[in-house]
């Protein structure tokens, strides 16, 4: 059985992808430079695969799951969250599951009609 | 690359003070308010990543040709302000897919006294030179 949590939509853009790429230290212009993105053959600037992760992140947050509660968060960056100069919408749908003593939650993520994280979504496991 | 560094372990990086104002950028950045507490989940990515930057200027891989293909977090404990965090990573696997190495690591994020924070594994997809670049 599983629970449905609350949809929700994140609008990203350039400046928050220049904002993380200070606040954590990833710098690589492919999150940046259209130019260099296309030159090592992606379709555009990408959203570092961690910046959306950070956002599951957030949206776990806002679903009411506590940050020490977490004890695995991750995700397969399956297709990348292309950001146009006019920015992307990140639409996030979790789904919590309790088998035997665990609970998970799974996070679908889509940009441009685009599963971001592949069918399996991210991944949460919480602690028992 | 090659099989060679598989299993290689490369130095641990200094320890990386969590500052609050640290915190309090990265949560902005995704349009957050920090408020004092755990640290947001992904966080250790950064003192990670700076493993990551230490294993491919150890390797002379170019940044840009880096794509993160997976990524997942094990926390022992939550990261908070005044953590001094080092982190150590390890070539877990390496594969071949059509020109491109797919790079399989483990890093271990330790604090001051050295208990295990969280455990990083990391896919990067190295992306092939062109022809001709060798």
């Amino acid at each position: 059985m599983s629970i449905e949590l609350e949809p929700r939509s994140y609008r990203v853009t350039r400046a928050d992808l220049v904002a993380y790429a200070a606040a954590s230290g990833d710098h690589n212009p492919i999150h940046q430079d259209e130019d260099i993105a296309r030159s090592v053959g992606l379709p555009g600037v990408i959203a570092h695969g961690m910046f959306t992760l950070a956002l599951v992140g957030r949206y776990l947050g806002e679903c009411g799951v506590s940050i020490s509660d977490v004890a695995e968060l991750g995700g397969k960056f399956v297709k990348p969250v292309v950001v146009p100069d006019t920015g992307a919408e990140v639409f996030m749908l979790g789904a919590l599951r309790h088998h035997d003593e665990q609970a998970t939650i799974s996070v679908e993520v889509v940009c441009d009609g685009v599963k971001v994280f592949g069918p399996r979504g991210a991944q949460a496991r919480l602690r028992g | 690359m090659d099989a060679s560094i598989i299993g290689r372990t490369y130095p641990p990086t200094p320890p990386h003070e969590v500052t609050q104002e640290s915190l309090v950028a990265f949560a902005a950045s995704l349009g957050q308010d920090y408020d004092g507490g755990p640290a947001p989940l992904t966080f250790p990515i950064v003192p990670a990543f700076a493993a990551m930057m230490g294993f491919l200027a150890a390797e002379e891989i170019d940044l840009a040709r880096i794509v993160h293909g997976e990524q997942k977090f094990s926390y022992a404990r939550p990261v908070v302000a005044g953590d001094q965090l080092s982190v150590a990573l390890t070539v877990a696997t390496l594969r071949q897919i059509g020109g491109n190495d797919i790079v399989g690591t483990t890093s271990t994020v330790t604090d001051a006294t050295g208990a295990l924070v969280c455990t990083g594994t990391a896919t990067l997809v190295h992306r092939g030179a062109a022809a001709g670049e060798a």
